[in-house]
């Protein structure tokens, strides 16, 4: 008869967030920005076609770093969630809030339960047409869940991009100036990251239902000057 | 409502219906006959194709039986950016249809990041018909025709159905409701092919208003009230509505016009 060795809880939890940590901060990083003309959000991902920031709802947007297939399934969950939703109730009833908790409680059980957590971080925004109502919730691999205000970096060395970002961050940003700070920041004071190197989307404010727009491609490249 | 997470194996993909009915939100097929019961019927719609896409049109009125239920239904849709859905039939089914049409395009497009080609949306509709054909027997029917600018081939395309979900693609146009014989015998006579967009919303509207003198469940115009058909174009813009102030001027030089000539609609 064997007995299992004992952890201790401190250890397994430490060890488990490690381990997401690692897988993390091996992506790529992206951040979001709350300006005059909606919300901002601006990826390194040098593919077209695996995305790592889409439409949630009219006013709800999505965002992940990590494991692509793991915040992809959560992207989706979440679509299904706020269609649903939407279906159910009205469209007015879904909100950024209620997705990001549900997201927590998934990431949270996944974490503490599962054989193995995820290790994404996702990032869930809604844009209001008063900027001073706009929303960011930062979901952590553990299911701890930030409200950011103004801007937030998700991603592997968040912190030292956050303070580059801190530096020159203006509420009242036209996109295009946004867009350069964005992609600067990201970059660091070594490289610079071209249009090609970056996913842009906007959650445009003063607009009709669907606020979510891509920024690509000519556009992109115009704005980055 | 929790997060719908699936397994592998049980995964319903960008479909939304699949999904609805995983949630349980389908509602059950109605076992009584729909002629034990006054429910609202909606009328005329009409789809005409021209240089710039295709013009939809309908009529504003929904009747139960002998009665005008309501004056002021809409039964022309956008389906998503590109198409448009205008249905006659049952109404409170018909309106759920479209409800559900409208998700399932948004739905797929958000879930694959990229929408659904015009052939895919159209076969998607007549799949939702044929799924109402339980319905349909009970006197539930509904029979929606759809229209939308297909950005691959750059032209405009129009989609009849009928109850069994046959799905059948129009070259001209397509008429729908109790007032379709009507409907489609003034179009036929004022079709041109390729024509501008301006001269076929000027011949929808000449359509709803005969069909409204003929057939006692289409409406005509409510100079009264100010209700006037539902009309859109859809073209490379999308689907546009035509605002109700530029439907009334029109209806206003057709009646003008009909004066003229002393009233020739005997």
């Amino acid at each position: 008869m064997t007995m299992p060795f004992y952890v201790a809880p401190e250890q397994l939890m430490k060890d488990r967030a490690d381990f997401a940590r690692k897988g993390i901060a091996r992506g790529r990083a992206l951040t979001a920005l709350s300006v005059r003309d909606g919300i901002l959000i601006c990826a390194e991902n040098r593919s077209n076609t695996l995305r790592k920031v889409s439409e949630i709802y009219d006013r709800i947007a999505f965002a992940g770093v990590g494991r692509y297939n793991e915040f992809d399934q959560l992207r989706i969950a979440g679509v299904r969630h706020a269609d649903l939703k939407g279906y159910t109730y009205s469209r007015e009833d879904v909100d950024a809030r209620s997705l990001a908790n549900q997201y927590a409680q998934v990431l949270g059980q996944t974490f503490t339960h599962e054989m193995k957590p995820m290790e994404v971080e996702i990032l869930v925004t809604e844009v209001t047409i008063d900027p001073s109502g706009d929303q960011m919730f930062h979901v952590l691999y553990d299911g701890t869940v930030n409200d950011e205000s103004g801007f937030t970096v998700l991603g592997g060395e968040a912190d030292s991009i956050a303070e580059r970002l801190g530096e020159t961050y203006d509420r009242d940003w036209p996109v295009g100036d946004a867009v350069q700070a964005a992609a600067a920041a990201l970059a660091g004071e070594e490289r610079t990251l071209e249009a090609d190197d970056l996913e842009v989307a906007i959650l445009v404010r003063e607009t009709g239902r669907r606020a979510f727009q891509r920024i690509e491609g000519d556009e992109l490249a115009g704005l980055l000057g | 409502m929790t997060l719908p997470l699936f397994e592998a194996g049980g995964d319903p993909g960008p479909n939304f219906a699949e999904l609805v009915r995983s949630a349980g939100l389908v509602p059950p097929v109605p076992d009584v006959p729909a002629a034990d019961m006054a429910i609202s019927h909606a009328t005329t719609v009409v789809a005409i194709r021209c240089h710039q896409g295709v013009v939809m049109a309908g009529d504003r009125r929904a009747t139960a039986g002998h009665l005008i239920s309501h004056r002021t239904i809409e039964k022309v849709f956008p389906a998503d950016h590109y198409s448009g859905v205008a249905i006659a039939g049952a109404a409170g089914p018909a309106m759920e249809m479209v409800r559900l049409f409208q998700l399932q395009l948004e739905h797929y497009e958000k879930v694959e990041g990229k929408a659904l080609s015009l052939d895919g949306k159209a076969n998607q509709l007549g799949m939702m018909v044929r799924n109402n054909l339980p319905a349909a027997m009970q006197g539930f029917a509904v029979v929606p025709l759809f229209a939308g600018y297909d950005t691959n081939r750059e032209v405009g395309r129009l989609f009849q159905y009928d109850v069994t979900g046959g799905r059948y693609e129009e070259r001209e146009f397509a008429v729908g409701g109790s007032g379709s014989l009507h409907a489609g015998t003034v179009i036929k006579l004022g079709y041109r092919p390729d024509a501008d967009a301006d001269e076929m919303i000027d011949l929808a509207v000449s359509a709803l208003f005969r069909t409204a003198e003929e057939d006692s469940a289409t409406g005509g115009p409510d100079l009264v009230r100010g209700i006037y058909p539902v009309v859109a174009v859809i073209g490379a813009e999308g689907f546009q509505r035509v605002a109700d102030e530029e439907v009334e001027t029109r209806f206003r030089d057709l009646l003008a016009s009909l004066e003229n000539q002393g009233g020739d609609s005997q």
